[in-house]
């Protein structure tokens, strides 16, 4: 190829432009976190993860994300089986409401939960009546993490679906496979590693959503304290060790969803080129 | 014939149940709120919202908000597009990495990068420091604000840009070549045109991503009013204030700014976003 050939000085000027954006912009955030974390040594940084409302505060992300997880996997294969795999009224409806959590700021997710089950809904009294809490309570953190990331399996799948094509599985069908064994051994040979990452990205997004989670969470320390929360009360009381050692475990799992999602993309190319 | 048509695609069972559960899901977490959105909406009056949304307050947090995100989604559209020529067209060592590390933004939590920027940034931070030697401090300002928005939005215009970009066929390049057009004619002609909605939906998103972003910019923006108070936190402190009423009139114009941004995205867009949303 021509630009190959005879662009020496421009390319390394492009790739050192994009080095040094990068290393400033992305990488050297993590350093800080870590570095930072670390400064006072290990003791101190396993004093404040180990601290009782830290281990709270994590078992409660992990919590949520767990639910989180269930649910939108669940929604994301339904969702792209019948819009990829049916034509029926209605589809670019349901389309526009799957991405509409992704183009909606999440203060507005939390404030739309809050209006929804807050004092001042139509079904308060009833949600009262039932003893049921939802906002500045579990329910609604997890309410609105599954609101935030609700397209986010769904979104990988859906491409993978269309590209395949329906012959495949209207051929089994014909043939009289059930959908069960249908689904099992025609779509999700071909799907799992889209749906892998799909689940991935869900979780490191249900693990760090703030704003929605941080309006509908009364902020209760050791109660409805999310990692995200917890990070932010320990930064705003000065602990900034603690809050960069909270920091580095999420900074952590980053680095793995990365490095999973650079290895699930090598399988998913391998896979379908030969 | 269209009967038949649809007859003809339902031999794939299934159809019932995952319509039902994508049905009731999307009902119970998308709709259902929604709803309840506009029936407050709609309880409002025409004066009060209107006097809430035009309060000087509110009005400089539009315009930071605005600002903010749209210079950020420029530098991220210019950079993107760097990065994207970068790992799509040349090799070099640690290109994986670099390919890898893109998507940083989306796997750390925004509060993460919120408080690890602004560290940096302040005055005495390790980046800080050196543009602090020019007089240009970046933490506690709406240049603090830009570079956390920056940083959200980078992905978007990459992730848009890079496969585009692999499918430009290079005979369109060689043709040009030997018509005589130099590389900056090929690059702007030829190169240029195919990438443009691609880049354009890019930098929508990000911007849109950008207006609505509170997370990593609530600590790196020092948030004094008048000065660096963005949209989102003016939601967010009305909801503090249990003022539902004022909370919901400032997100109903963010909601129609986001919409607006997005439709002007979905006229310009390709044939290319259909295949990603799955209407062929």
């Amino acid at each position: 190829m021509t630009a190959k050939k005879n662009s020496g000085p421009v390319k390394w000027i492009l790739i050192g432009i994009s080095a040094v954006f990068l290393i400033t912009m992305l990488i050297l955030p993590l350093i800080y976190v870590m570095a930072t974390a670390f400064k006072d040594g290990a003791a101190s940084f396993w004093k404040a993860v180990s601290d009782e409302y830290a281990v709270k505060a994590v078992l409660l992300t992990l919590k949520v994300t767990g639910i989180t997880l269930v649910f939108n996997t669940v929604f994301g294969l339904a969702a792209a089986w019948c819009i990829t795999r049916f034509q029926f009224k209605g589809k670019k409806v349901i389309s526009t409401l799957i991405d509409l959590p992704l183009t909606v700021s999440p203060i507005i997710a939390g404030l739309i939960y809050v209006l929804t089950y807050g004092r001042q809904s139509i079904l308060a009294p009833y949600l009262k009546a039932a003893g049921i809490k939802i906002i500045f309570a579990v329910p609604g953190i997890v309410m609105a993490t599954i609101f935030v990331t609700l397209p986010f399996v769904s979104r990988e799948i859906i491409p993978v679906l269309t590209a395949q094509g329906t012959d495949e599985e209207e051929a089994a069908a014909l043939m009289g496979a059930g959908g069960w064994r249908i689904f099992r051994e025609i779509t999700f040979p071909h799907i799992k590693w889209a749906l892998l990452y799909g689940v991935v990205l869900c979780s490191a997004r249900a693990m760090g959503e703030f704003g929605a989670v941080s309006v509908l969470s009364g902020h209760l320390r050791g109660k409805t304290n999310t990692m995200p929360l917890y990070i932010e009360l320990l930064y705003q009381g000065y602990d900034f060790t603690g809050a960069f050692a909270v920091s580095a475990l999420l900074v952590l799992m980053a680095v793995i969803i990365l490095v999973l999602r650079s290895v699930l993309e090598q399988r998913g190319k391998g896979e379908n080129d030969g | 014939m269209n009967r038949r048509k649809a007859k003809k695609k339902r031999v794939i069972p299934g159809f019932g149940l995952s319509l039902g559960i994508t049905v009731s899901m999307l009902g119970l977490i998308v709709l259902l709120p929604l709803c309840s959105l506009i029936l407050f909406s709609a309880q409002l009056s025409p004066g009060e919202f209107l006097s809430t949304v035009t309060r000087p307050r509110v009005l400089s947090a539009y315009l930071v908000s605005f600002q903010t995100a749209f210079a950020a989604a420029l530098v991220d559209a210019v950079m993107g597009l760097i990065l994207a020529w970068v790992l799509v067209r040349y090799e070099f060592p640690g290109k994986q990495i670099m390919n890898g590390i893109i998507e940083l933004p989306f796997a750390l939590p925004t509060a993460v990068a919120g408080i690890a920027l602004t560290h940096l940034t302040t005055t005495n931070g390790w980046v800080g420091s050196f543009f602090a030697k020019f007089g240009i401090p970046i933490a506690y300002t709406r240049i603090g604000i830009t570079v956390a928005l920056i940083f959200i939005g980078i992905p978007f215009v990459v992730r848009a840009v890079q496969p585009v970009l692999e499918k430009i066929d290079p005979q369109y390049e060689e043709a040009a070549d030997i018509l005589g057009a130099d590389r900056w004619q090929t690059l702007t002609q030829v190169i240029l045109p195919e990438i443009l909605p691609a880049l354009i939906s890019g930098f929508t998103l990000s911007f849109a991503r950008g207006l609505g972003e509170y997370g990593s910019v609530v600590f790196i923006a020092g948030n004094t009013p008048f000065e660096t108070e963005i949209a989102p936190l003016m939601i967010m402190s009305e909801l503090q204030e249990f003022d539902y009423a004022s909370a919901t009139s400032i997100a109903l114009v963010m909601l129609a700014a986001a919409f607006l941004i997005l439709f002007v995205n979905a006229v310009l867009q390709s044939r290319s976003s259909k295949i990603i949303s799955g209407i062929v």
